[in-house]
């Protein structure tokens, strides 16, 4: 096969890679610092793209634009989410919260296939079948765009736990639980304003992804899954991890399918992560917490 | 030996359940019913779940269905829906509480798995159960006396299609050498995968198929399947995948700048109205190779029509042409059976002889094993946002257009 | 031997027990065969709910991959008897072998490079979507195109190879349950139950207290592991036909786990309590539905999604605890 097909193929693996990336980084931030696994973070994806398709259908509002209104309202769902539902399962078992997200997860698939109907629907943009050629690279402009859109959502999240008051007590929260109570932290709103924040990155992807995707009922569970074997491989709880996780796995599953059957990609993905439990549970930037 | 188990919630579940069965148990069917009531009719179809959105557009095939039949003077149908929720198990046990309910005949499902569980039951209640779509060839091998199955198995849609594609060529001096199969890797595009090696030797076509290409029907981005199947220069694309798909295998086409000589497809997607409205232009071209309806058949007219009047907008589908005849076959084996009893409807049913159907071919009848052999397939090409029938020759209403027109030629 | 087995339950639980057994016994000569197939399914789910309990419940791993067995016995017993003509009852003894080879594998990867929590949850996953995508793609088993089992008349009951009526199974898969049900009783009674509870409550100080952590909760996983492969063999000879995309799924095993989780975990009454309430739920709301002639789709699973909701929150223990204090049927400690 001619060698410029495996370049478009390797940057389309990793300019996709970086969009669930973003989705991924919104697990991360929510179990690194909250340490609950949210098992309905898909569905919530699924919530902010169907957010967009009803902007693009009812007032043409590209859903590149909705970037900033998916993260806003997605926050406020995950916030109130958080404060009055989850807090109260942050000590119990795991299989108890895991019970409480698939709950959610059951109401938020059903009630978008009440409101939204079965079939998969998409946005039509006037870039949608526009694609660059650099020599005999082709990069498809939707993929280029999300790509670009997610790398500045991400900096600005980064930027946000770096440089503000709010996200360095955020991080104490993770590093060190009882010490922040002690320094006089309030917990629980801060417990919210981190899940409201996973939710937000999780809005903003699902803006985004919905200029090169379509979007099902169905399809919350698969984006989960996808989201776990991405934070797992770059490390739980880290946003340069979650980023680099989704370039490496949208790199890998495209080469696999390049180079053996598409169909197989999934298998190449789920061997990947089998491999990083077993030997490197934190993940490739991840801290080693027990 | 004891159980620790035991709840007052459990007891009263079960005497519920007693006492609804006793009434269920002692009620045996109305065996021989007077002329002139309605048959009942239980309609298994997938209203939630995975397969919804397939599952509703049949619905739309049995809305239609009552003033058409009366208008050709069949006998009533009392339709009782039920849905499978895609899942094997539901559909299990809603064609055992539709025969508790009362029904008479069962039609249904659309999967192929679904339709197998529904079939045990049928057979083993002796309820007649008609299939109105699905194409696992088994259903109909295993000997069973009350299941029909009006619609194409796997291998008799890959024989129609090679059929018409020789048509095609012979009608256009076109000899393509390569083509590339690209499919979805789920119950049907295996099945269509694996029935190729069997039944195209059996044709004499120019092409070779250079490679086959299957993916993971959850995946959304099919960048890596298209750029190898450009990258096969292959003349022809054939492909077998589903609606969502098909839209995002056009745009990742034009993305990258492949257009192929012709789109053979055999399965869903490319000429569904979704496809059509969203890509315009774009859309046109591709030949899908389709169980379908015969435009030049009278009834197919009024099928069309009685939709736009209650559907306006949608275009008449497979999916509503064989849920109606499945429903045709039932009021015509009542109106032949003069009775209910399940026993004499499967009979009727077995020496059905529909000409003044909608389907492509000589009508509706049933072999020995409750299958319809004789249903053609049609080749409908996607041109201006409607479908004209391009082949067999009697069925026609349009000329193909060979090749198709490069994706950046197109305004 | 019964005495040690009972030893400890108040007499209202044996008194209850007994008169279920006689109903369960007698149920198939008098609900309709609607109501039959509702209550095999309820018998898979309490079958499967236990089996799956025995590695959580009793050890603590949460698994969200269960349907990985349920396929493996599905496919085993499944292959053997179309290709080589074995009854399933023989191809059993293949099909748990292979459930615990691939249990054992997972707990050994798992438990060995002390892949614990939510990782263990996800590798668990893994293994099982690993599964679904190879079955998907092998030839062998006819991959996504499906398995099917040659089917027979229903007129005799061919107990030997599975074939037959409803009733057939319905007897099978409750001797089944109960067999699991002493089974796990005996397990909870025995030196390995308590082990396990000691590594459920707390690993640390189990394995301080000198108990071979790994190796009793490699027993869990692989007798959880081979229980579940026989709800495979029945699932595989009552539809007659498998398709991995849908044995293997991630929702199968979703399936599986809420019967116990609703029920109560690592309770002996909560798999079966909790698979009566939601399969009765589940058929209970289509009744409803449908006589107000509401017809929406996805509006039961609605429902279905906020009564889970309220049990979680309202019950964290499950059902079953809350009952069985109700009633005052909890063991005399």
């Amino acid at each position: 096969m001619p060698i410029d097909i495996f370049l478009n193929v390797a940057v389309g693996g990793i300019l996709a890679g970086l969009v669930y990336g973003l989705m991924a980084l919104g697990l991360s931030v929510i179990f690194g610092v909250v340490r609950i696994v949210n098992f309905a973070h898909g569905e919530m994806m699924a919530m902010a793209m169907y957010l967009s398709l009803l902007a693009f259908g009812l007032f043409g509002i590209d859903p590149l634009l909705m970037i900033l209104p998916c993260a806003i309202i997605l926050f406020a769902f995950g916030y109130v989410l958080q404060r009055t539902l989850i807090n109260r399962f942050i000590t119990r078992p795991e299989h108890s919260q895991f019970l409480l997200m698939v709950a959610i997860a059951i109401i938020i698939t059903n009630v978008q296939l009440i409101v939204f109907g079965p079939d998969a629907r998409s946005v039509q943009t006037p870039y949608s079948f526009d694609s660059y050629q650099f020599g005999r690279l082709i990069v498809d402009a939707d993929k280029l765009y999300g790509a670009i859109a997610a790398l500045i959502v991400a900096a600005a999240l980064f930027a946000f736990f770096r440089f503000t008051k709010i996200g360095t007590a955020i991080r104490a929260c993770a590093d060190n639980y009882t010490g922040a109570q002690v320094v006089g932290l309030n917990v629980k709103r801060l417990y919210a304003l981190t899940f409201g924040l996973g939710c937000a990155c999780v809005g903003a992807s699902g803006a985004i992804l919905m200029i090169s995707t379509d979007v099902t009922p169905q399809f919350g569970p698969v984006a989960t899954l996808q989201a776990f074997v991405i934070v797992i491989t770059g490390g739980m709880g880290s946003m340069v991890g979650a980023l680099l996780g989704g370039v490496l796995i949208g790199l890998t599953a495209a080469m696999a399918g390049l180079l053996f059957t598409p169909s197989i990609k999934a298998m190449f993905v789920y061997g990947i992560l089998v491999l990083v439990l077993l030997f490197r549970p934190q993940g490739i930037i991840g801290k080693k917490t027990l | 030996m004891h159980r620790q188990n035991n709840t007052r919630v459990t007891r009263r579940t079960v005497a519920a359940g007693l006492g609804a069965g006793l009434i269920a148990g002692v009620a045996p069917f109305n065996i021989v019913r007077a002329q002139g009531a309605a048959l009942k009719v239980g309609v298994l179809l997938p209203r939630s779940g995975f397969q919804a959105g397939i599952g509703q557009d049949c619905q739309r095939g049995v809305d239609i269905a009552p003033d058409l039949l009366k208008e050709l003077g069949l006998p009533q149908l009392q339709i009782m829906n039920a849905d499978t929720e895609t899942n094997v198990d539901v559909a299990r046990a809603r064609a055992e509480k539709l025969i508790a309910d009362g029904a008479q005949l069962l039609v249904g499902a659309f999967d192929s798995g679904q339709s197998t569980a529904i079939a045990q039951v049928a057979e083993q209640k002796g309820i007649p159960y008609v299939i109105n779509i699905a194409a696992a060839p088994q259903i109909t091998e295993q000997g069973y006396k009350f299941v029909f199955r009006n619609f194409h198995t796997a291998p008799m849609i890959l024989g129609g299609a090679f059929a018409n594609q020789k048509e095609i060529f012979a009608a256009t001096g076109a000899a393509p050498k390569s083509a590339v199969f690209l499919h979805v890797n789920d119950t049907f595009g295996t099945a269509m995968q694996k029935g190729i090696g069997v039944v195209m030797p059996k044709f004499d076509l120019p092409y070779k198929i250079e490679q086959t290409i299957s993916y993971d029907p959850a995946a959304r981005d099919l960048s890596v399947e298209v750029a190898k199947a450009k990258a096969t220069g292959a003349e022809i694309l054939m492909v077998v995948s589903r609606l969502n798909d098909a839209i995002l295998l056009t745009r990742e086409m034009v993305k990258q700048r492949w257009s192929p000589n012709a789109i053979f497809s055999m399965g869903p997607g490319w000429y569904e109205d979704q496809y059509l409205k969203t890509l315009g232009k774009l859309g046109d071209g591709p030949i899908s190779f389709v169980p379908w309806y015969d435009p030049n058949k009278p009834l197919s007219k009024k099928l069309e029509a009685a939709l736009e009047r209650k559907y306006p907008g949608v275009n008449l589908n497979t999916n509503h042409v064989y849920t109606f005849e499945a429903l045709l076959i039932a009021a015509d084996a009542y109106k032949r059976a003069d009775s209910a009893d399940p026993k004499a409807l499967a009979d009727a049913i077995r020496a059905t002889n529909i000409k003044n159907n909608v389907s492509t071919g000589p009508g509706i009848q049933f072999n020995a094993k409750g299958q319809n052999d004789q249903l053609k397939i049609s080749a409908i090409q996607n041109r201006g946002g409607k479908l004209p029938t391009v082949a067999p020759k009697d069925a026609a209403n349009a000329k193909v257009e060979w090749p198709m027109t490069p994706y950046d030629k197109r305004a | 031997m019964i005495g040690w087995l009972i030893s400890g339950l108040p007499r209202r639980a044996l008194i209850l027990g007994a008169i279920l057994l006689v109903v369960a016994v007698i149920a198939p000569a008098l609900v309709g065969d609607y109501l039959l197939t509702v209550l095999i399914l309820i018998l898979y789910f309490a079958y499967t709910g236990q089996a799956w309990n025995i590695m959580m419940g009793f050890a603590g791993q949460l698994s969200l991959g269960h349907a990985l067995f349920v396929g493996l016995g599905a496919y085993t017993t499944a292959t053997l008897f179309v290709y080589y003509g074995i009854p399933p009852w023989l191809g059993l003894f293949a099909a748990v072998a292979v459930s615990m080879a691939c249990g054992a594998l997972m707990g050994f990867l798992a438990f060995r490079f002390r892949v614990a929590g939510v990782y263990f949850t996800i590798l668990t996953i893994a293994f099982a979507e690993f599964a679904r995508t190879g079955f998907d793609n092998w030839g062998y088993v006819n991959g996504s195109a499906g398995l099917f089992l040659p089917v027979a008349q229903y007129t005799q009951n061919d107990l030997w190879r599975l074939r037959g009526q409803p009733a057939m199974f319905y007897y099978v898969l409750l001797a089944a349950t109960i067999v699991v049900f002493i089974g796990s009783r005996i397990i909870l009674k025995s030196r390995l139950g308590y082990y396990c509870l000691a590594i459920r409550e707390d690993e640390q100080a189990a394995r301080a207290s000198g108990v071979n952590t790994f190796r009793y909760k490699m027993y869990a996983v692989m007798i959880s592991a081979g229980m579940t492969s026989f709800a495979g063999m029945f699932y595989a000879f009552y539809y007659n036909n498998l398709f991995p995309e849908q044995i293997f799924n991630i929702s199968r095993s979703i399936e599986i786990i809420l019967a116990p989780l609703v029920g109560g975990v690592g309770t002996l009454g909560g798999p079966i309590l909790g698979a009566f309430v939601l399969e009765g739920l589940a058929e209970g709301l289509n009744v409803l539905l449908n006589a107000v002639g509401i017809d929406i789709p996805g509006i039961k699973q609605v429902f279905f999604g906020f009564v889970l909701l309220l049990v979680v929150i309202l019950l964290p223990e499950g059902i079953w605890p809350w009952v069985a204090r109700r009633l005052g049927l909890t063991e005399r400690r």
